[in-house]
């Protein structure tokens, strides 16, 4: 498809590409986000933070942004495993806040959820938070609301007390993360009323006459009355995209273009955080490939690719080694394509190497909705659920032996929901077909002609700590209606849901099914989500797993810590709408 | 024009609480908690208003006319309070004014069930009636309402609407629209006919300058049918009305 020649693109340019780090500090009286360089470091057990309103200048005009210790992203806090921390977060905003601790495994008074673990942090408050480090690796933290859209995130590096698995001379962290001149409500509410407000790439009389030159009139109509018949668009990738984002790296634009220095033959460490609070990325170094050795805070056995996705919540940590003394742009284009976050490595401040075009938009498919293939039309309408829902929920070979120990009469149950969910006013498709696709890099990724990272290919370090198997499983359906724009779980949203119940000690298996056309980053707190993905006991410990549309997969959770946590789809406008659900623990 | 008035100033009431979303406090659950639950707002109020016809209608032969179709809501996903307020200004009168206040319930996937009042008030006598209804999105993308009414005299009303919209471009959409009044009684008053009384249709090209802002041009036809029609000509008026429309589509 080509750029739509009606859509104005002075002024979308600046909106993209933000604005220049330099001329936008001389021109303008703001404090500016994006002059800086990295996040500041804090390090050390004692530390102050504090939340408070920042004006800042990204894309030429001034807005409000909530920003911690007066920078987006807040400072990089540098913790060292078994240190006891003490953090004191003073909220100078205007409306009750608070920082959740993305991935640590702390106690549940600790995990900074307004309403679950605490009270969240009054206007004027200071709320101290205090706990022991009992892991290492690269996290973040940020609000649970809102204002993490505007500002309220930083990273979060806790070094091994044994010391660094992999060697390297350099250690950056990426913060990736998302910038819109709109409040967060105006998104919302924009959404609410046209759910495609910010798509901008939608089907047109242009792209029908495109399609019916190259599959034939027949087959085009054919394909529209389908979606049409459906109430669906196979354009839906992201709900929020580059016609309202400006894409950060480390809070700079494009234009600010974030820089960090090697010296040739260095080894790089880079900690990519996706921090965005709509965006999935996708990352890569044009001329460098990246070795893969940690996703979400845990080691892996190290993979080298040419490109991963990094979605709303999860961590990658790559090495790279630069040979030559010239720059290297780091690519950050979002899924649908629409914007990029963008910096470079370089020997010297001030190099820039040349942007990559954009990938090609990807387009949903038939696979996306749960179908078999050439099965056409009535998703909406859902029809029961065939055996694809009650067979073995994962592709791991080792499944078989946990399934032996599995209360089978437990299962029973959540299996029903498929059919009971069809036809909800919250629930738009029913995938009649659901499969496992972690061996597939997803859509706009797969036959890029690049080595990309898969969910399968990932392989923790060292073996898993708990051996037992799942003695039941938890199955969720991820539901949402686009026309509406309603998201939950289950065709239930989070106020109107019942808590899962866990019993403290117990080793359960959560199996996902995607009902959806997008993809949805799910985020267990307080406890490893251990992805069930063929490579036995050495499973990922992911505290966030990307789903893929018309996806069924499964993780294993050790329900040992206890206390009310927060299970939810980490796009952040999902949550709020419903897709989330509390996971007690007692 | 006092009840034009009216009408404009009821529905900028409504955008009032536009694009404002707010917490509603989530349900109590069953067993007192430490600290309740999180506000999320996924049970959270929002309101809009949409202009879908502010135009003006200039005919080839006939007088030229001022229109608006207005519908706004305020609620959350499963319940809305809607208004709809339509009519059409032409040498300093007011016909078709219709004003409608409903309570919706969201029923399906894509459908809401409506169900409220309906009040004719223009130049003409002022009519009330009961009314209940569908209105959503039917598949192939039609956006389509149709709303039965009963008034206190024993008539019955319907009203059947459709419209679509084709993107041309992102941002030029032709969008073509029909309305159809059909009524059980003559109601000689409001010069309305039994049967089908009155069919508006419209095709108007829009052009997205924003998503809320969108001027347009395009042809409507406004055609009065049997006893309608003839009431329509006895008070010198044509019955079948072709006219060039330029507008503005504009939500908030």
């Amino acid at each position: 498809m080509t750029r739509d020649p009606s859509r104005p693109v002075v002024g979308r340019r600046r909106f993209v590409q933000g604005v220049g780090a330099a001329g936008a500090a001389s021109a303008l009286q703001p404090w500016n986000a994006l002059a800086g360089s990295s996040p500041s470091v804090l390090s050390g057990t004692e530390f102050q933070l504090e939340l408070a309103p920042l004006t800042v200048n990204v894309t030429g005009r001034t807005r409000s942004a909530t920003a911690i210790n007066g920078q987006i992203p807040g400072p990089t806090l540098r913790f060292r495993e078994g240190d006891t921390v003490t953090l004191a977060v003073t909220n100078r905003l205007s409306f009750t806040s608070s920082i959740h601790w993305h991935g640590l495994r702390i106690p549940s008074a600790m995990d900074g959820v307004p309403g679950f673990s605490f009270d969240g942090i009054a206007p004027g408050q200071t709320f101290v938070y205090r706990y022991s480090l009992k892991q290492s690796g690269t996290y973040w933290y940020h609000a649970h609301g809102p204002e993490e859209q505007t500002g309220v995130y930083g990273s979060l590096v806790i070094e091994p007390k044994g010391g660094f698995a992999q060697r390297f001379d350099r250690d950056y962290v990426v913060v990736l993360s998302d910038w819109s001149d709109e409040s967060p409500l105006t998104i919302i509410s924009n959404l609410k009323f046209q759910s495609d407000y910010y798509n901008h790439n939608r089907r047109t009389l242009g792209t029908f006459i495109q399609d019916a030159k190259r599959d034939g009139l027949g087959a085009t109509v054919e394909d529209r009355l389908m979606w049409g018949d459906m109430r669906m668009s196979p354009t839906d990738i992201l709900d929020v995209s580059g016609a309202t984002y400006t894409y950060l790296m480390n809070g700079q634009s494009p234009a600010a273009n974030w820089t960090a220095l090697f010296r040739p033959g260095e080894r790089v460490r880079l900690r990519f955080i996706d921090a965005g609070s709509m965006s999935i990325f996708d990352v890569r170094i044009p001329g460098l490939p990246m070795t893969v050795v940690q996703t979400d805070g845990n080691d892996i056995v190290p993979v080298t690719v040419d490109e991963f996705r990094i979605a709303p919540g999860e961590t990658y940590d790559v090495i790279v080694e630069p040979r030559e003394a010239q720059a290297y742009t780091i690519f950050a284009q979002v899924q649908d394509r629409t914007g990029y976050a963008r910096g470079t490595l370089a020997p010297r401040p001030s190099m820039a190497a040349a942007v990559p075009p954009l990938d090609p938009r990807p387009l949903r498919t038939m696979a996306d909705m749960g179908m078999e293939h050439g099965a056409g039309g009535h998703a909406g309408h859902g029809g029961p659920a065939p055996s694809g829902t009650s067979s073995s929920p994962s592709s791991d070979p080792h499944a078989g032996h946990a399934m032996h120990g599995m209360d089978h009469g437990s299962m029973a149950g959540p299996q029903d929901t498929a059919p009971r969910l069809a036809g909800r006013v919250g629930v738009d498709n029913v995938a009649t077909a659901p499969r496992s696709r972690l061996s597939e890099a997803g859509d706009g990724l797969d036959g890029n002609g690049r080595r990309v990272l898969l969910l399968s290919d990932l392989r923790n370090a060292k073996r898993g700590n708990d051996p037992r198997p799942a003695t039941r499983e938890i199955v969720l359906h991820l539901t949402g209606n686009m026309e509406r724009f309603m998201w939950s779980l289950d065709g239930i949203k989070f106020s109107d849901a019942a808590p899962i119940m866990l019993k403290l000690g117990e080793r359960v298996r959560f199996t996902l099914i995607n009902d959806t056309m997008m993809d949805h980053p799910m985020h267990l707190h307080g406890v490893w989500s251990e992805l069930e993905n063929s490579q036995g006991d050495y499973r990922p410990y992911k505290h966030t797993i990307l789903v893929k549309p018309a996806e069924k997969l499964s993780f294993l959770v050790s329900a040992d810590e206890p206390g009310r946590w927060a299970f939810h789809c980490h796009l952040l406008y999902h949550m709020e709408l419903g897709m989330m659900r509390e996971v007690r623990i007692s | 024009m006092k009840k034009l008035t009216a009408a404009l100033c009821a529905a900028a009431m409504l955008t009032g609480f536009a694009s404002e979303a707010r917490a509603q406090q989530p349900p109590t659950p069953d067993q007192p908690q430490p600290h309740g639950m999180p506000h999320m707002l996924d049970n959270a109020v929002f309101a809009h208003l949409l202009f879908d016809q502010l135009e003006g209608r200039f005919g080839f032969n006939e007088g030229n006319s001022f229109r608006w179709e207005a519908e706004g809501w305020v609620g959350t996903d499963v319940n809305r309070l809607w208004l709809l307020s339509e009519g059409t200004l032409s040498s300093g009168e007011l016909d078709d004014g219709i004003q409608q206040l409903f309570y919706g319930r969201a029923i399906t996937t894509y459908f809401d069930a409506l169900v409220g009042t309906r009040w004719d008030l223009d130049s003409l006598p002022t009519r009330g009636w009961g009314a209940i209804g569908l209105q959503g999105l039917a598949p192939q993308f039609f956006k389509v309402s149709a709303i039965g009414y009963v008034s206190g005299e024993g008539h019955l009303a319907a009203r059947l609407e459709a419209s679509y919209d084709l993107l041309i471009t992102q941002r030029l959409i032709l969008q073509p629209q029909v309305e159809l009044n059909f009524y059980t009684k003559d109601d000689p008053a409001r010069r309305v006919g039994a049967g089908l009384s009155e069919l508006d249709a419209g095709l108007r090209l829009r052009y997205e300058i924003t998503r809320q802002f969108a001027p347009y041009i395009g042809i409507t036809y406004l055609g009065q049918y049997g006893a309608t029609a003839r009431y329509v000509s006895a008070a010198g008026e044509s019955t079948q009305q072709v006219r060039f429309t330029v507008g503005l589509r504009t939500w908030f």
